[in-house]
């Protein structure tokens, strides 16, 4: 075999992904195109479909994931998901490797350059805004679930061609839940926030709004919401909750979730980033079947789960293996995405680059708005 | 301001040994790249704090950059020149303040798109240094040794399973006095090669007894010093307006009396210490995270030939806004957790060990404490091999080291 670690390590590591797939999901290789387009497989219009994103919270690096070693930690993508998907083993993340900012970017399709640790919107139009203003969509139409106080401005951006009122509704789980509890210590393990920079999270004001968004939209009393958190065990369970009720009472066609339990790697305990792991794989399924039983989402909803990046390998001896996503390496920068859903090639897998802004203007295409400002291309071999 | 520009009198503030290292060399300084003068100056202002194989290296780094011919020199660091630099990042206090500036220049790589350009420019850098400059070899081979898995009484986990493919995994250990056999072991070597800060025993907890010839720290004799961080990190971060950067800048101007660690008998370790928490993420909080943290750092830095680290439990996870405070009652402890923790933490010293001048010559050994699980790896010791014959540790160190 050639040696294609020194000649492009993003492409070798794709490959590798790819070969642990093959074998251990028994996934094809995706190349030529069909011909027929996603309505024609699918015969759903584009009016009536949804979309549900899913990053993979904190980003999780092969050896623990795909690689046969990493395997057992995602027993659900790799038994339950992976073999009804299109899987895309080499998504780059070009742009800056801090959560919000590379979410933000996964969002809006560009690169986006804002600071990672403050409380700003995107500078691009986000996927939330071109699908309202371009399909007329009401704000109850678009919405993004997000782990940490740190996102709550990620729902639309500053670009004055789009902004202020246009863009997704922000649901903060832990900003709910510090509303409906006040504080109280038996739901501190829910309210983790940030792991990169645990002294500042961000304060969120307006308890009253999230209050009022527990009782109107999710439907839910302060009591049961409260009952059922103690329950919980993570603060990515809580987000899954959420989402779970959202999908129930308010159906909206475009969907984002942000997972976060796997960045507790900061902290540097191997075994909570592999719990982190274990959690969100099960969580991912979870999604699945409530996108599978519920019948506004059923048989007409594209499911795109990816990381929004990687963490530094352990070759890399600037970084510290697992913990951080600091060295900009091949590890850190290169990811995967798997898509399913109704009209989506099941079982293959496509090795070719693409860029993670590719995803906003492929969502554009399946929902049939334009993503005009965005840097990446609609991916065809899921259109 | 921009290098040439230096005068010696702005190093004022530095210590006494880097300031006369800087004055001595500020005419190559004036020559070098913005881009790349703080990264350097961030090493020269630690020059008295730097452990001796630290300080070598950097005076022969410096001393090759002065050796360069003009066209040579441009050769070497024309790819830094080329890095595009705000207006602010000339204007900051990069003398006085050359690391906080070092992550400055990193976001605005980051922001502006120069991060692989910096990074390759970095990577060629380094690498016509070490052809230029050899790295020094050991004076014996090296030898690691990590101990995991204190306080676990029983556990499935596949130990080790990333080291084996390297050397003999061991099923029937004698663990009786394996510990003692291990640190003793240790502190022969450091006799028999009595070099400043060569020789180490790490502990994640509560040390052992220990000969005095090897340089020891431990996350339990740092709990004043991690308490006292924690309150000021918190102080800082409740004083409104304060962000990330500026704890950064509040860290990184830190000294071992701010924190109680003692710094009388031994400056340069107390410095060390300091770093290993102040730098470090989540070695305040995980006695796991400490103990790789200060093994990855040791290696790093102080090139020992001698490394014993061993873990101890760490606290089981909790609210991180509990987390980093200061705890007020005994905290629970995950010793399964911990013992995956070790495991990588292994994998990783041994990984650091192997970035080191005469790797191949070097040994490890890593043992599940108070167990019968081990493994050896050597230029003695076959690869990928296991022995399920009775041994003790002293028999698996006579034989690969």
């Amino acid at each position: 075999m050639p040696n294609y670690v020194s000649e492009n390590p993003a492409r070798a590591l794709a490959w590798n992904r790819r070969d642990f797939l093959r074998d251990a999901a028994r996934l094809t290789l995706g190349s030529a195109l069909s011909g027929t387009s996603l309505f024609a497989r699918s015969g759903v219009l584009q009016k009536d479909r949804k979309v549900v994103v899913i990053t993979f919270g904190g980003g999780a690096r092969d050896q623990e994931t795909f690689a046969p070693e990493g395997q057992e930690n995602i027993p659900n993508l790799m038994r339950e998901m992976i073999p009804q998907a299109s899987f895309f083993a080499q998504v780059v993340n070009r742009g800056i490797l801090g959560h919000y900012v590379a979410t933000a970017s996964l969002a809006t399709g560009v690169y986006e350059t804002i600071n990672n640790f403050a409380s700003l919107p995107p500078q691009s139009p986000t996927v939330f805004e071109y699908f309202r203003k371009d399909l007329r969509r009401p704000s109850s139409d678009a919405w993004v679930v997000a782990p940490s106080n740190g996102f709550n401005r990620i729902g639309e951006s500053s670009h004055r061609a789009y902004g202020m009122g246009q863009g997704a509704r922000v649901i903060l789980p832990k900003h709910l839940l510090t509303a409906a509890t006040k504080g109280t210590p038996d739901y501190e393990h829910l309210l983790r926030d940030n792991y990169e920079t645990p002294f500042f999270a961000p304060e969120v004001t307006g308890n009253e709004f999230a209050l009022e968004q527990l009782r109107t939209l999710l439907k839910l009393s302060v009591d049961d919401f409260k009952t059922h958190a103690l329950t919980l065990s993570s603060p990515d369970e809580l987000s899954v909750y959420i989402v779970r009720q959202l999908m129930r009472q308010a159906a909206p066609s475009l969907l984002w979730i942000t997972m976060h339990d796997i960045d507790i790697a900061h902290a540097g305990a191997y075994s909570l980033y592999i719990d982190g792991i274990r959690r969100t794989d099960r969580l991912c399924l979870d999604v699945w079947k409530t996108i599978q039983s519920e019948p506004e989402y059923a048989n007409k909803t594209t499911l795109f789960i990816l990381p929004d990046f990687g963490r530094d390998s352990d070759q890399d001896s600037a970084g510290n293996g697992f913990q951080h996503h600091r060295t900009g390496d091949v590890a850190s920068r290169t990811t995967w995405m798997m898509a399913m859903g109704p009209g989506i090639r099941e079982g293959v897998i496509y090795d070719r680059p693409m860029d993670s802004t590719d995803l906003v203007p492929t969502i554009g295409s399946i929902m049939g708005f334009s993503a005009a400002y965005s840097q990446g291309k609609p991916i065809a071999e899921i259109l | 301001m921009l290098p040439r520009e230096l005068k010696a009198e702005q190093f004022n503030g530095y210590p006494p040994q880097a300031r006369k290292l800087v004055v001595e060399h500020l005419a190559i300084l004036q020559l070098l790249p913005l881009s790349f003068l703080p990264s350097m100056l961030r090493e020269m202002i630690e020059f008295d704090y730097k452990f001796p194989v630290e300080r070598r290296a950097l005076e022969k780094e410096i001393a090759n950059l002065a050796s360069l011919s003009e066209s040579q020199r441009t050769e070497w660091l024309g790819a830094f020149e080329r890095i595009q630099l705000s207006a602010a990042l000339e204007h900051f206090d990069w003398v006085n303040q050359p690391a906080q500036y070092v992550e400055q220049l990193s976001s605005h790589l980051w922001t502006t798109h120069q991060q692989d350009a910096f990074r390759k420019a970095a990577t060629d850098y380094g690498e016509r240094l070490l052809a230029a400059v050899p790295l020094e070899q050991p004076a014996m081979p090296r030898l690691g040794i990590t101990i995991v898995g204190q306080g676990v009484a029983a556990t499935d986990h596949p130990l080790f399973r990333k080291l084996r493919p390297q050397g003999v995994f061991y099923t029937n250990v004698n663990p009786e006095g394996g510990l003692r056999a291990l640190l003793d072991f240790a502190a022969n070597r450091a006799k028999s090669k009595p070099l400043p800060y060569a020789h180490w025993y790490i502990d994640g907890g509560r040390a052992a007894a220990a000969d005095p010839s090897l340089t020891r720290i431990s996350y339990e004799e740092l709990e004043p010093a991690r308490n006292a961080l924690l309150a000021k990190m918190q102080k800082q971060s409740d004083t409104p307006g304060n962000g990330p950067e500026n704890l950064r800048t509040v860290m990184a101007a830190l000294r071992p009396s701010d924190l109680a660690i003692d710094a009388n008998s031994d400056p340069v370790l107390a410095r060390f210490q300091l770093k290993l928490l102040s730098e470090g993420s989540g070695t305040q909080i995980f006695s796991t995270t400490f103990a790789q943290w200060a093994a990855r750092e040791t290696l790093r830095r102080a090139q020992p030939l001698t490394l014993v680290v061993r873990f101890a439990p760490r606290q089981r996870q909790r609210p991180m806004s509990e987390m980093i405070s200061v705890a007020k009652q005994t905290l629970e402890a995950d010793p399964a957790g911990s013992l995956v923790d070790g495991d990588m933490g292994a994998y990783y010293n041994w990984l650091n060990q192997q970035r080191l001048t005469g790797a191949a010559q070097g040994s490890f050994i890593a043992w599940f404490e108070e167990h019968g699980t081990a493994i050896a790896i050597g230029p003695a010791v076959p690869r990928g091999t296991t022995s399920t014959s009775s041994a003790s540790l002293k028999q698996i160190l006579d034989w690969s080291v």
